[in-house]
C-alpha cells in the first residue's frame, strides 16, 4: 500500500469505527482519534517531502503510483503530490481536526453529523491527492453531497434554503466541470494515441486553440464557482452563515481553495494559450470580487456574514495572483490559501463559540465580550489582526508576496487592476476594526454576560492550534513558500513559454 | 437443424420451463399453502438467473429470425436480474390478503412479459420482434390492473391497453412500408437494402414512433405517468426498469444494424427527442408530490439520459447503454422497493408529503432511498455517478458537445428534485411521522441486493469492461 492512499483509507477507517459507536463520546473520540492519525500522517507527509526535494528527487510529483481502474477508457487510480498538493492536504488535515473539536456540543444525530463531515474531508483528501481528472472529479463530487445534509439538518437560519441553494450552485459548477474534463479527454491526445485522464501526460501535449477556448471557461467557471468567483459566489455567504461551525470552518478553509486549486492545476495548467487569451475577463471578475467583497464585508451586521464576504475578498485575492502568472504572484496565492485556510477556519470556529454562548451573531445586539470571555476575545483579535495582514502573522507574508508579484506587470491594465485590489487591504482594516469596537471593547451589554464562561479545554484546543499554524507561517514562512515555490516552477515555465512565442 | 441448436434459446425455455411449474403449483396446491408459491418461484428463478450466465453457444435459428451473441445473453442476463429483484421486492405485498388468490398470476405474468422480451431481443427479423413486443405488453396491461378493487389500478390498465395498442398499430404501419420498399424482413437484408429513400424514412419514422411509445420519450410519454400512479408499486417497478430496458436494448440493437444507412437522419431526431425527454421529465418531476408520479416522471427524464448513448451509435454508446441499465435497474428498484414496503406497511402512503420526518423512524429505508435517489441523481460513490460519466463520455466521443451540455445541467434539475425527497426525510418535521415498522426478510434482502448493487458496480471496473468487450456498434 503507498502511502498517499493511507489518506482516503483513515477517514473511511474512522467513518466505519463511528458506526460502530454505542454512544456520543464513543463518536467524538474515534473522530478524535481518526483525525489525530490523519494529522501526524499529514506532518510526517511534509517532512517526507522536504526530505525527498532535499536529496534531489527533481520528479514533478513525489509519491507517484498508477494503478489501471477502467482499461477500456484508460482511467486511472493515479496518486502523487508536488508542494502544493502537499501544502492543501497539511491546512486540510489540521481544519478537519480542529473541526472536531469545534463540533464538540453538536446537540443532536451525532453518529451521522461525524460521519458526513468525515466523508466531506475524505473527498477534500482524495482531489488533493489524485493525478487523474476522473478520479478527482469523482472525489470533488463526493465533497460536495455531504454538505447539503450537514448544512440541512445542523444548519441555522434559513438551512434548507442555504443548503439547496449551496448544492445546486456547486453541482452547477461540477456540471460544467464535467464537460470540460471530458472534453479534454477527447483531445489529449491530438496526435493520435490513447485518450487519457492523466494530469501530467496532458500537460505534455498541446491541446488545440478552438478546444481550449471552450473548454477553458468550462473549467476555470466549474471551479470558480466552488471558488466563489464573482458573480456566481452567492451561495457562498448564505451557506457559510447557516452551516455549524465545523461546516463554515471547513468550507471557507478548504473548500474555496479546492476551487482555487483546481482552477490553477486543471484550468491554467492545461490550457495556457486559452489562460493567457482570456485571462483578461477572469482578471475583472477577480478584482470585482476582491472589492466587492470587502465591501460587502462592510454592510454587514451578521459575524457570519461579514467572514463570508471576506472570504469572497480574500479568496479573490489568490485568483487574482494566479491569473497575474508570474512566480512571484503565483507563491502569494497558494501562500495565501493556505494563510486564508487556516485564519477563516479560526474566524468560524470562533465566531461558533461566541454564538453558542450569547445566542446571537448580530453584532449591534453583543458588546464588551472582551471582559467577559478574555480567551476567545483575544484569539478574536489575534485572527482579525492576521487578517487584515498585520507583520509577523501568516496574512501579511502572503500578501506582500502578492502584490511584489502583481506590481511586476508594467501594463495599464494590470497595474489598475493591482491598484484596484490592492484597496481592499484598507476596507479589510475597516471592518475588521469596526467589529473588534463593538463586539469586544465598551462597557459589557448585559448583565447575564458576567456569567457566561469562558473557552472550555478542547475550544482552547481547537483556537490555540490554530493560532500556532499562525504565527508559524508568518513568522517562518520560508519552508512553506520554498515547498510550493519548486512545484509551481514547471507551471510558470509553461505559462511563459507561451508568452515569449508570441 | 439439430436438437442441440434450441440450446441457443436456453433462456426462452427456461422461462417457458418457470411458467408450467407455477401453473401446475397453482393448480395442484389447496388454498391453505399458497403462500408457499412466492419462495418456491424466487429460488427457482434464481437458480434460472446463475444458469443464464453459463457460457453458452451464440448463433442464429430459424433461418435468422432468432439470433444470438454475447451481447444479447448479457441484454437477458441483466433483465433477468431486474425480474429477480422485482419478485423478491413483491413477496411481502403478496402475501396480503387481498392478493391471496393471484400469487401465482402475478409470476406467471411477469414471466410470460420476460419470455416476450428476451424473444424481442433476440429477434432476427420484424416479424419475431412484433411478436416479441406485444407478448412483452399485454400482460402488463393485466398487470397494471392487478388490483381488482381499484378503479386507479383498471383506469391504469385500460390507460396502457389502449396506448400500447396505438403505438404497436403506427409502428406495425411502419414496418409494412419497410417490407414493402425492401422485399424483406430479415434485419440484415432489410440492413443491405435499404437506402432511405422518403418512404423508407417514413417507415423509420412510424417505427421509432413505436418505440418511443415503448421507452416513454417525449412527446409520447403522456401515459406513463397514470399508468406508473395507478398500477401497484411493485408492478411500476417492473414496468419502469425490466419494461423499459428491453426496448432501449432492441431499440439501439435495430438503429445500428437495420438503419446505419440514415444514421444521420436518426441521429438528428435522437438529439431533439433525448434533449425534449429529459428537460421535460425533470420539469414534471419537480411538481409531483405522489412518489409514484414523481418516479415516472424521473424514469423520463432518464429515458432522455440513456438516449445519450444510443446517439453515437458506437461500442462505447452501446456499452454505456447496457451498463446504465443495468445500474438503473439497481437504483430505481432500490427507490421502488422503498417506497414498495411503506406503502405495503401503511396502507398506500404514497406522498412525498408522507415521508416528513422518516429518518426518525425509519433510518434504515431512508438511507436506502437516499442512496438509489443519489444513484439516479449521479453523485459519487454509487453505481449511477460510472453510468452517467460513461453515458456523457460516450456522447462527448461523437463530438455532440451542446447536447452534453444540456445534459450535464438538466442533472443538477433532477438532483433538485431527487433531494427535495432526501429533504423530506431528513429535514422536514412532521407531527405524524410513518411510524416504525418491520419489513419481513424478502423486503430485506431484496433491499439488500439493490444496496449492494450500488456499491459494487461502480467500482468493479470488470463489469464494464466485459459489457464492452461484448457490444457493438455502426
Amino acid at each position: 500500500m503507498d502511502y498517499l492512499t493511507y489518506f482516503i483509507i483513515v477517514p473511511l477507517l474512522t467513518v466505519f469505527g463511528i458506526v460502530l459507536c454505542k454512544n456520543d463520546k464513543q463518536v467524538k473520540w474515534t473522530a478524535v482519534i481518526g483525525m489525530s492519525i490523519q494529522l501526524i500522517l499529514a506532518a510526517a507527509l511534509v517532512f517526507m517531502y522536504l526530505a525527498e526535494r532535499k536529496a534531489g528527487n527533481m520528479a514533478e510529483f513525489l509519491f507517484y503510483h498508477d494503478y489501471m481502474w477502467y482499461p477500456a477508457l484508460n482511467i486511472r487510480y493515479t496518486i502523487g503530490v508536488d508542494g502544493i498538493s502537499v501544502a492543501m492536504v497539511a491546512l486540510t488535515s489540521v481544519i478537519i481536526f480542529t473541526g472536531i473539536f469545534a463540533s464538540w456540543e453538536v446537540t443532536n444525530l451525532h453518529k451521522e453529523f461525524f460521519i458526513s463531515l468525515i466523508l466531506l474531508a475524505t473527498g477534500v483528501f482524495g482531489f488533493f491527492i489524485c493525478v487523474d481528472l476522473f478520479t478527482m472529479f469523482l472525489f470533488y463530487e463526493l465533497a460536495v453531497i455531504p454538505m447539503y445534509l450537514l448544512i440541512g439538518i445542523w444548519g441555522t437560519g434559513p438551512k434548507e434554503y442555504s443548503a439547496m441553494k449551496l448544492t445546486l450552485m456547486l453541482m452547477g459548477g461540477s456540471a460544467l466541470l464535467l464537460v470540460g474534463l471530458i472534453g479534454l479527454y477527447f483531445n489529449s491526445a491530438p496526435g493520435g494515441g490513447a485518450l487519457t485522464f492523466n494530469l501530467i501526460e496532458i500537460s505534455k501535449v498541446q491541446i488545440p486553440m478552438e478546444a481550449q477556448r471552450f473548454l477553458f471557461p468550462m473549467t476555470f467557471v466549474g471551479f470558480g464557482i466552488l471558488g466563489a468567483l464573482f458573480p456566481l459566489h452567492t451561495w457562498s455567504p448564505d451557506g457559510h452563515s447557516s452551516a455549524p461551525t465545523a461546516v463554515s470552518m471547513l468550507h471557507a478553509g478548504v473548500l474555496l481553495k479546492l476551487g482555487r486549486y483546481g482552477a490553477f492545476r486543471v484550468a491554467m495548467f492545461l490550457m495556457p494559450e486559452a489562460a493567457h487569451e482570456l485571462g483578461w475577463i477572469f482578471l475583472i471578475l477577480t478584482t470585482i470580487s476582491v472589492v466587492y467583497g470587502a465591501f460587502g464585508a462592510i454592510q454587514q451586521k451578521d459575524l457570519k456574514y461579514i467572514n463570508a464576504y471576506s472570504s469572497v475578498s480574500h479568496c479573490g485575492l489568490v485568483l487574482f495572483a494566479l491569473l497575474m502568472m508570474n512566480k512571484t504572484a503565483m507563491d502569494g496565492a497558494i501562500m495565501q490559501m493556505v494563510s486564508h485556510g487556516i485564519m477563516t477556519a479560526l474566524f468560524f470556529a470562533l465566531i461558533g463559540m461566541i454564538y453558542g454562548r450569547t445566542h446571537t451573531r448580530i453584532i449591534d445586539e453583543m458588546g464588551g465580550l472582551m471582559r467577559v470571555i478574555p480567551f476567545l476575545g483575544v484569539a478574536y483579535v489575534i485572527a482579525g489582526l492576521a487578517s487584515l495582514g498585520l507583520p509577523g502573522f501568516s496574512g501579511f507574508v502572503a500578501e506582500m508576496t502578492i502584490f511584489v508579484g502583481s506590481w511586476q506587470h508594467v501594463d495599464t491594465f494590470h497595474r489598475v487592476a493591482t491598484i484596484i485590489a490592492c484597496s481592499s487591504i484598507v476596507i479589510t482594516a475597516v471592518y475588521i476594526l469596526r467589529v473588534i469596537g463593538i463586539l469586544l471593547l465598551g462597557p459589557v451589554r448585559f448583565d447575564w454576560y458576567n456569567q457566561l464562561t469562558d473557552a472550555r479545554w478542547y475550544e482552547k484546543l481547537s483556537v490555540g492550534f490554530l493560532i500556532v499554524c499562525i504565527a508559524g507561517i508568518g513568522i517562518a514562512p520560508l519552508w512553506l513558500s520554498n515547498m510550493i515555490g519548486d512545484s509551481l516552477v514547471p507551471v510558470v515555465e509553461k505559462l511563459n513559454m507561451i508568452s515569449f512565442i508570441r | 437443424m439439430r436438437l442441440e441448436d434450441f440450446l441457443l434459446m436456453r433462456h426462452e425455455m427456461l422461462l417457458t420451463l418457470m411458467v408450467v411449474i407455477v401453473l401446475i403449483m397453482e393448480i395442484f396446491m389447496d388454498d391453505r399453502h399458497k403462500r408457499c408459491i412466492r419462495p418456491w418461484t424466487i429460488g427457482l428463478f434464481a437458480a434460472v438467473t446463475i444458469i443464464g450466465f453459463l457460457p453458452a453457444p451464440t448463433g442464429t435459428l430459424f433461418g435468422g429470425m432468432f439470433q444470438t451473441s454475447g451481447m444479447h445473453l448479457m441484454m437477458k442476463n441483466i433483465l433477468n436480474i431486474g425480474a429477480l429483484i422485482v419478485f423478491i421486492q413483491a413477496a411481502q405485498w403478496l402475501k396480503l390478503d387481498s392478493n391471496h388468490n393471484k400469487i401465482s398470476e402475478f409470476y406467471i405474468l411477469i414471466l410470460s412479459t420476460l419470455i416476450g422480451m428476451n424473444f424481442m431481443i433476440s429477434s432476427g427479423d420484424f416479424l419475431m420482434f412484433y411478436l416479441g413486443l406485444e407478448l412483452a405488453s399485454i400482460p402488463i396491461a393485466a398487470l397494471a390492473a392487478y388490483d381488482t378493487f381499484s378503479n386507479k389500478s383498471s383506469e391504469a390498465g385500460i390507460k396502457f391497453i389502449f396506448s400500447s395498442a396505438l403505438s404497436s398499430g403506427i409502428m406495425l404501419y411502419g414496418l409494412s412500408m419497410i417490407y414493402g420498399t425492401t422485399g424483406s424482413v430479415y434485419f440484415d437484408q432489410v440492413g443491405s437494402v435499404y437506402t432511405g429513400t422518403p418512404l423508407q424514412v417514413l417507415a423509420f419514422i412510424f417505427f421509432f414512433a413505436g418505440m418511443a411509445f415503448k421507452i416513454s420519450m417525449v412527446p409520447f410519454h403522456l401515459w406513463t405517468a397514470d399508468v406508473y400512479e395507478g398500477a401497484p408499486v411493485n408492478v411500476t417497478s417492473y414496468l419502469s426498469v425490466v419494461s423499459k430496458g428491453a426496448a432501449v436494448f432492441i431499440f439501439s440493437i435495430i438503429l445500428v444494424t437495420v438503419f446505419r444507412v440514415i444514421a444521420p437522419l436518426w441521429q438528428n431526431v435522437i438529439w431533439v427527442i433525448s434533449v425534449l425527454t429529459m428537460t421535460i421529465g425533470n420539469l414534471f418531476a419537480i411538481r409531483q408530490n405522489n412518489i409514484k408520479r414523481f418516479l415516472a416522471f424521473s424514469s423520463i427524464s432518464q429515458a432522455g439520459f440513456i438516449l445519450l448513448g444510443v446517439i453515437g451509435g458506437s461500442t462505447l454508446g452501446m456499452a454505456s447503454v447496457v451498463y446504465y441499465v443495468l445500474v438503473y435497474i439497481f437504483s430505481n428498484l432500490g427507490a421502488f422497493g422503498v417506497v414498495a414496503a411503506i406503502s405495503t406497511a401503511t396502507g398506500g402512503k404514497e406522498n412525498i408529503s408522507d415521508y416528513d420526518g422518516l429518518y426518525k423512524t425509519n433510518p434504515g429505508l431512508s438511507w436506502t432511498l437516499t442512496l438509489a435517489l443519489f444513484s439516479l441523481a449521479g453523485i459519487p460513490p454509487v453505481a449511477g455517478f460510472f453510468g452517467k460519466f460513461f453515458l456523457f463520455t460516450a456522447v462527448a466521443e461523437q463530438g455532440y458537445y451542446a447536447l452534453l451540455t444540456i445534459a450535464v445541467l438538466n442533472t443538477i434539475v433532477s438532483l433538485y428534485y431527487y433531494l427535495l425527497v432526501v429533504k423530506a426525510m431528513f429535514i422536514n418535521k412532521s407531527d405524524h411521522p410513518i411510524a416504525y415498522f418491520k419489513s419481513d426478510g424478502f423486503t430485506k434482502l431484496g433491499l439488500a441486493i439493490c444496496i449492494a448493487g450500488l456499491v459494487v458496480i461502480g467500482f468493479a471496473s470488470p463489469i464494464f469492461e466485459f459489457i464492452k468487450s461484448l457490444s457493438f456498434g455502426l
